[in-house]
């Protein structure tokens, strides 16, 4: 057993660390939020140059050879950063989904561009009905021709105005909710048919409601097998929210830091406020959570590639409930030592804190992977 | 001892529940049920109505212009108006300073002042937090100097909330530099209009404006303005605050909220039910629910221990940290049962009037936004930290 990165992970670390200081300060960040796109072109491009976008493929589909790790050490900075970059649906999502189940054309005519920096992706799976649940889809897709033709309705769909095709999970077959008879489709972000209605996010992203009349696409569009798309929707979400988990560690040392750094310097009563022993204790509880949330994440990021799905499935729902109620923790904790600084827009730990609360509500919070780890150990 | 109510305390719910519905607009409830900002007009109008009717100073004895009512009856108009979807009532004018003003106040700083304060003719805010003095009050900085019959004042308050609606602001000043510090500090009356007064905004993190930083800059204050004796604000500080950490809890807006909570569960859809099917989450509403009659049940001992004459004592604090706590979680569930979206910001949806459809739900626009800003509660009137410190040692003696 070792826990310990090897000579270019840690080069990795490094360089992601140093993006996140150098491009990532307060207020270069809070220009960014105000660009009409939320990110900056310039930021993906050295995303490329530096082999972030392919850092996690294999060599054959074009990328460098790494995997989960590598991801974990990025998103991580990413989240001490609060970087707005879509490397989350774009990468991870998108390009996992693509390297999972796309045929060798589709390899060629997205994942090698998007690894370049030149292609980005939205992930539309989401329905005003679904909740957490990811087979709980009725957009519909149906058969026309030789291709398919999509009618319904998508919601919250990050990045969705900045990619250049959205990857829809469709229902092709099979009753409301059932696994069985969902298919996934590759959507040209400007198809005729396709309108949406963008928004920001509580934590300054970006997304999108998406409708779907009458949209057709070729049968080449169709990404992995018809109606069996499910086990490789579980799959990447289960991978996507590892890399949330890493991302989440980032933001809750960062927090973490900043607390730590007021309650050292504000005074009250005469005396630095982290001299009282309820708020030293309370900071510890904060390292502590941080540390769990560290531990746990690094665990379901070594078992992420298991062959077994439920492992895989195990250490992603352990770490999720793990996020949620460590970022709940520091980032309340944060809030609440900081007083009122703590919730004005000014401060960085309000940025930090709403991360940490939506991070918690995607793709399922804690009590719902609580439910997911607790019936899947019970199956056992 | 009994819980129950008696037929005249029917009779006053429905002549509170009647006037609500004739008096409180359409809006301002909608306001109230779907999550939205109030904004001046929303507090003020209403407030007026209450004014007219004599029920604004719902708290104040009768010979000051307050109603006279018993704690039944306060405790029923605070549920009725809550469960009308009225706003909470700005507490500065009649909580705060106006029992500040009949209780240390001359005769004629009661004819002068109390009159709109009873009516909502003239709005107050409070200037107490400073930049480096939060938990730490007595470390107040804002210096008044006297120059005949003047005193001039110099300094900065924070968290000031609705500073920008207030005409008046009632500001804790240094008098005297030379003394313990809570010997030196007075309580005075300041007219927002008075050169030198200037009103910064605060942004919160929701992206809402209720608070301002305060700056005063030679600002020239008559002396009759004083209330109580000079140096002895302290006196006047404490009272006001032990009266604010017994309605700061909230009691009203909570049950409303659970039964809010309630609905956003059968509301929203999950495998092809609802929330309210699933068991962990309902349980989890029911928690809170019993948490709020606890609190309630409490608070409640505590006005009927008042009524015989006691004054709030140090336990107040406890309702104070638990009303908070109540309130923030259960504006966390709320956000919890939205579940994914929560995640879209609609601020038009909060901010303004407006015929844009929420993104999801209509119970979602404010569900985010209000778990971010109910952080607040455990933080103002006296942080939770400082609570737990007077009870320990006022009430535990440790």
């Amino acid at each position: 057993m070792d826990l310990s990165l090897s000579d270019e992970q840690k080069q990795l670390q490094e360089s992601a660390e140093r993006f996140a200081r150098e491009k990532y300060t307060f207020d270069n960040r809070r220009k960014i939020v105000a660009t009409e796109r939320g990110w900056l072109p310039e930021n993906w491009a050295q995303f490329a140059e530096l082999g972030w976008l392919g850092m996690a493929f294999s060599e054959e589909d074009g990328g460098y050879g790494g995997g989960p790790i590598e991801t974990m050490i990025v998103m991580e900075q990413f989240g001490k950063g609060l970087v707005l970059e879509p490397f989350m649906p774009t990468v991870v999502l998108g390009g996992g989904m693509i390297a999972r189940a796309g045929s060798a054309a589709q390899k060629a005519a997205l994942l090698a561009p998007m690894i370049e920096g030149k292609k980005q992706f939205a992930f539309a799976w989401l329905e005003r009905q679904s909740r957490y649940n990811l087979a709980d889809i009725s957009l519909k897709a149906t058969k026309e021709g030789t291709g398919w033709s999509l009618s319904g309705h998508k919601g919250v769909v990050y990045n969705a105005a900045s990619a250049d095709d959205v990857i829809v999970l469709a229902r092709t077959a099979g009753s409301a909710r059932e696994p069985k008879g969902l298919t996934l489709f590759v959507v040209d972000a400007k198809a005729k048919g396709l309108s949406r209605r963008d928004y920001p996010t509580q934590d300054a992203l970006r997304a999108s409601e998406l409708t779907f009349d009458k949209v057709s696409v070729g049968a080449d569009a169709v990404l992995g097998q018809v109606d069996d798309a499910f086990p490789v929707v579980e799959e990447a979400v289960d991978r996507a929210i590892v890399a949330m988990c890493a991302e989440a560690t980032g933001c809750m040392d960062a927090i973490n830091a900043a607390t730590l750094e007021y309650i050292k310097t504000r005074k009250q009563f005469g005396v630095a406020i982290g001299k009282f022993q309820v708020l030293q204790h309370r900071m510890v509880d904060c390292f502590t959570n941080a540390q769990e949330a560290r531990s746990m994440t690094l665990m379901a990021s070594l078992k992420i590639d298991d062959k077994d799905p439920t492992v895989r499935a195990k250490a992603a729902s352990g770490a999720k409930v793990q996020i949620g109620k460590s970022g709940k923790f520091c980032g309340q904790s944060a809030v609440q030592m900081h007083g009122g600084m703590g919730i004005t827009d000014e401060m960085s730990v309000s940025h930090y804190f709403k991360r940490l609360t939506m991070i918690d509500l995607m793709f399922g919070n804690q009590q719902h992977h609580l439910t997911r780890y607790s019936n899947l150990a019970m199956a056992a | 001892m009994d819980l129950s109510l008696k037929p005249e305390h029917k009779a006053f719910t429905d002549e509170v529940r009647a006037f609500a519905h004739e008096n409180l607009s359409p809006a301002t409830r909608e306001k109230t049920f779907s999550g939205k900002h109030y904004d001046r007009d929303d507090h003020i109008v209403w407030q007026k109505a209450l004014g007219k009717k004599g029920w604004l100073a719902y708290t104040w004895p009768k010979k000051y212009g307050g109603p006279g009512w018993d704690v039944t009856q306060r405790f029923l108009f605070e549920n009725v108006l809550a469960e009308e979807g009225a706003p909470r009532i700005l507490p500065f004018g009649p909580k705060m300073v106006g029992p500040v003003i009949y209780t240390f106040g001359t005769e004629a700083q009661k004819e002068r002042f109390l009159p709109g304060i009873r009516s909502s003719e003239v709005s107050w805010c409070q200037g107490y937090s400073e930049p480096g003095a939060g938990s730490d009050l007595a470390n107040l900085r804002t210096r008044a100097v006297r120059e005949g019959d003047h005193y001039i004042v110099n300094g900065q308050k924070t968290w000031t909330s609705f500073a920008h609606w207030g005409d008046w602001i009632f500001c804790l000043v240094r008098t005297n530099t030379e003394v313990k510090a809570q010997e030196g500090i007075s309580f005075l009356l300041i007219d927002m209009k008075t050169p030198g007064v200037t009103v910064r905004p605060i942004i919160m993190t929701d992206g809402a404006h209720h608070v301002n930083d305060v700056f005063l800059d030679n600002v020239k204050v008559p002396v009759e303005n004083l209330i109580g004796k000079e140096n002895e604000g302290w006196t006047c500080a404490k009272f006001l605050l032990a009266n604010e950490r017994l309605g700061i809890a909230d009691v009203p807006s909570s049950k409303r909220g659970v039964s809010m909570l309630r609905q956003i569960a059968r509301a929203e859809p999950l495998d092809g039910g609802t929330l309210a099917d699933d068991r962990a989450f309902t349980a989890q509403i029911a928690d809170i629910d019993l948490q709020v009659q606890a609190l309630e049940m409490s608070e409640l001992r505590v006005l009927s221990a008042m009524a015989q004459g006691g004054a709030p004592g140090a336990e107040v604090s406890t309702l104070k940290v638990r009303g908070s706590e109540i309130q923030q979680r259960i504006a966390e569930l709320a956000m919890e049962a939205v579940g994914e979206y929560a995640q879209p910001y609609q601020p038009g949806m909060l901010f303004h009037d407006t015929n844009e459809t929420p993104v999801g739900p209509d119970h979602a626009p404010p569900a985010a936004p209000r778990y971010f800003n109910m952080r607040k509660t455990s933080i103002y009137g006296g942080s939770t930290e400082i609570q737990k410190n007077i009870v320990s040692k006022m009430v535990l003696g440790l």
